[in-house]
């Protein structure tokens, strides 16, 4: 088990180094830089605040005194966009908010997801799975750009429940609607992935000898059913897990959340270098953690996996 | 009787219109006794035992009567039923690759039987497993009860099911193709133990099979289905003797002998039924050399022929005695 997590921690360095190397050639194969503006600034300027970001300097340079800063220091450098603010004070004011909206968006994906599939699958061919069905797939068919809007028309225009943005800390007044908006579509994604990985579970034929055994429904599926049928679900929860605690742009831009999916969007368009460097290797690194432990997951719940 | 099935008919409901896998089977099994059923695959006698346990497919419907001593399997409460299961029939599968939880240890699996119909405690259940698997003959079997089913050999995990299903001393053992999916030699292993199980624990044990090569030395009486239909029942020794249905004829012809030279081994022409679409008369008709035209349109009953050799035998054929082998 240790030799598997540290082999994997192993590969994962140069599987960052890539995705570094990766990031810097195609940011800079765009055309464009920070500072060309509608306005072009007078090419002694540009020459001047190019050569304060160290942008004179051949790619290879660049990348490489990056790539030390990053590992040595922590330090992802200073944002071209705001001039006042380093990337890591921007990841240090966002991240906490997509984290705190990303995790609850989860937990909400997760539980309600996995109800909803394991009753459709209980029910199969009757109205309560007909009804799951259709839920699920309304669910995911409304992009979060068209519920985002429909919520805030309702609960804040309509009923006046819920303030219509803003996080204030998140207050659950304020952690409502972006919840809602960011796990719909995972929700639904869960229990499709759900209800079939339990439809089959069911037709096994160790739940046929669980049923001979005697054992009450309750019993058959918590103890015998449930871990075989979760683990598809389980490889699907690293990535997505990753991608709602790292915020959504949509989520950013309709509540006003502030979170660090906005930042990213606006850095990709305002070729914010080092704010799109920054988010890339935390996405990056938050994902070879969680498939990492989504490995883990799988090894202990089926036994003929040895790590 | 121990259990009494009486016209017992199982129909599946699918895209295709319903399926009838079970026509109208009737049979019982004494205290103590053997009854082998035997056929092709798809001629309803796995969906025979099913049905009696409630463990048909979601799908599937069960009609007529099914008694174990005295109460009606078929109208018991999901409750009652459970009670019965394990406790006073036991099951056993053809494929112990996937009939034991991959994802549970040995010991989990056989404790929650104990713990659940015996209210014994946790490590009381444990012990008796072990003993259980003692007696099934798994070596070592205290240590390796800890182990998951994939460590197991697949003659091992036939063995484990078989010690899994006796725990609760069970009256009755379904055994369903117990030996089909195992090598030869684990057959005859297979076999041995369940005969001894027989002969130590006084179990009754239905068999169903295709081989009668295993049911040979093993069952007192034997039943032959055909198309969710008996097509003829009697001991075990009487109907290798003298078959009096042309299928069974057919089937004992189809066996290889090493004792005697057949030359080619012969086998029944024709397909099985397709059992959504069963002809109006004897489903064996399409296949039978000796059908008659009142063969395909009428169904011949299963009747008593309460004088043949003085032994008790039923067959459901419309043809003379003479005609038949």
């Amino acid at each position: 088990m240790l030799s598997f997590i540290l082999r994997r921690l192993a590969v994962a360095i140069p599987t960052m180094l890539i995705l570094i190397v990766i990031s810097f050639v195609l940011m800079f194969a765009a055309p464009g830089g920070p500072f060309n503006n509608d306005r072009p600034l007078p090419p002694e300027v540009l020459a001047n605040i190019e050569a304060r970001y160290g942008l004179d300097q051949p790619y290879i340079v660049q990348m490489t005194t990056y790539v030390w800063k990053v590992v040595t220091q922590f330090d992802f450098g200073p944002s071209f966009k705001y001039r006042d603010q380093t990337v890591n004070d921007i990841i240090r004011s966002g991240f906490p908010v997509t984290l705190v909206y990303g995790f609850w968006s989860f937990v909400v994906a997760v539980t309600v997801g996995v109800s909803l599939g394991v009753l459709a699958a209980l029910k199969q061919n009757t109205w309560i799975d007909y009804l799951a069905v259709g839920v699920t797939v309304g669910a995911q068919v409304l992009p979060n750009f068209v519920m985002a809007p429909i919520l805030v028309l309702v609960f804040t225009l309509w009923l006046g429940w819920l303030p219509g943005g803003g996080w204030n800390g998140g207050q659950w007044q304020y952690l409502v609607m972006p919840v809602i908006a960011l796990s719909t579509s995972y929700m639904a994604s869960i229990a499709r992935i759900m209800r079939s990985s339990m439809l089959e579970t069911l037709n096994a034929g160790f739940i046929r000898t669980a049923r001979a055994k005697g054992l009450p429904m309750r019993r058959i599926l918590w103890r015998h059913a449930m871990k075989p049928a979760s683990l598809p679900m389980i490889s699907y929860l690293g990535p997505a897990f990753v991608y709602m605690i790292t915020g959504s742009v949509i989520i950013d831009v309709y509540f006003s959340t502030g979170g660090i999916g906005q930042y990213f969007v606006n850095s990709a368009l305002s070729r914010d270098y080092s704010v799109i460097m920054g988010i890339t290797i935390l996405v990056g690194a938050l994902t070879i953690g969680f498939n990492l432990l989504v490995d883990i997951l799988y090894a202990w719940i089926d036994p003929k996996i040895r790590l | 009787m121990l259990l009494e099935v009486q016209d017992l008919k199982v129909t599946f409901t699918t895209g295709d219109g319903p399926v009838n896998a079970v026509n109208g089977v009737s049979f019982g099994i004494d205290t103590g006794q053997t009854l082998a059923i035997v056929g092709e695959s798809g001629s309803g006698k796995s969906q025979t035992a099913y049905a009696a346990m409630g463990l048909l497919a979601r799908n599937g419907t069960a009609t007529g009567n099914v008694r174990f001593d005295g109460r009606d399997l078929l109208h018991l409460s999901q409750n009652d039923l459970n009670k019965v299961r394990a406790q006073e029939i036991a099951m056993i599968f053809q494929d112990p690759m996937t009939s034991l939880n991959p994802y549970l240890r040995i010991s989990e699996q056989m404790a929650e039987v104990l713990t659940l119909h015996k209210g014994m405690s946790k490590r009381d259940a444990v012990t008796e497993a072990v003993k259980m698997l003692d007696a099934v003959r798994i070596p070592d079997a205290r240590a390796r009860i800890t182990m998951y089913p994939h460590e197991f050999s697949g003659g091992m995990r036939q063995r484990i099911m078989i010690a899994m299903a006796l725990l609760c001393r069970p009256r009755l053992l379904i055994a369903d193709e117990p030996t089909t999916a195992l090598d030869v030699t684990v057959q005859a292993q297979i076999m041995q133990l369940l005969g001894d199980i027989r002969r130590d624990f006084g179990t009754a044990i239905v068999l169903i099979t295709h081989d009668l090569g295993v049911v040979a030395g093993f069952c007192d009486r034997t039943m032959v289905m055909y198309g969710g239909q008996v097509m003829e029942e009697g001991t075990t020794e009487d109907v290798f003797a003298r078959p009096v249905h042309p299928y069974t004829v057919g089937l004992l012809r189809a066996v290889p002998r090493l004792d005697r030279d057949d030359g080619e081994l012969q086998t029944i022409a024709g397909e099985p039924p397709d059992m959504s679409r069963l002809p109006a008369g004897c489903p064996f008709s399409p296949r039978c050399s000796i059908a008659k035209p009142r063969c395909e349109g009428t169904r011949p009953t299963l009747v008593h022929m309460s004088d043949f050799m003085g032994q008790d035998r039923r067959r459901a054929c419309h043809a003379d005695l003479s005609e038949v082998a």
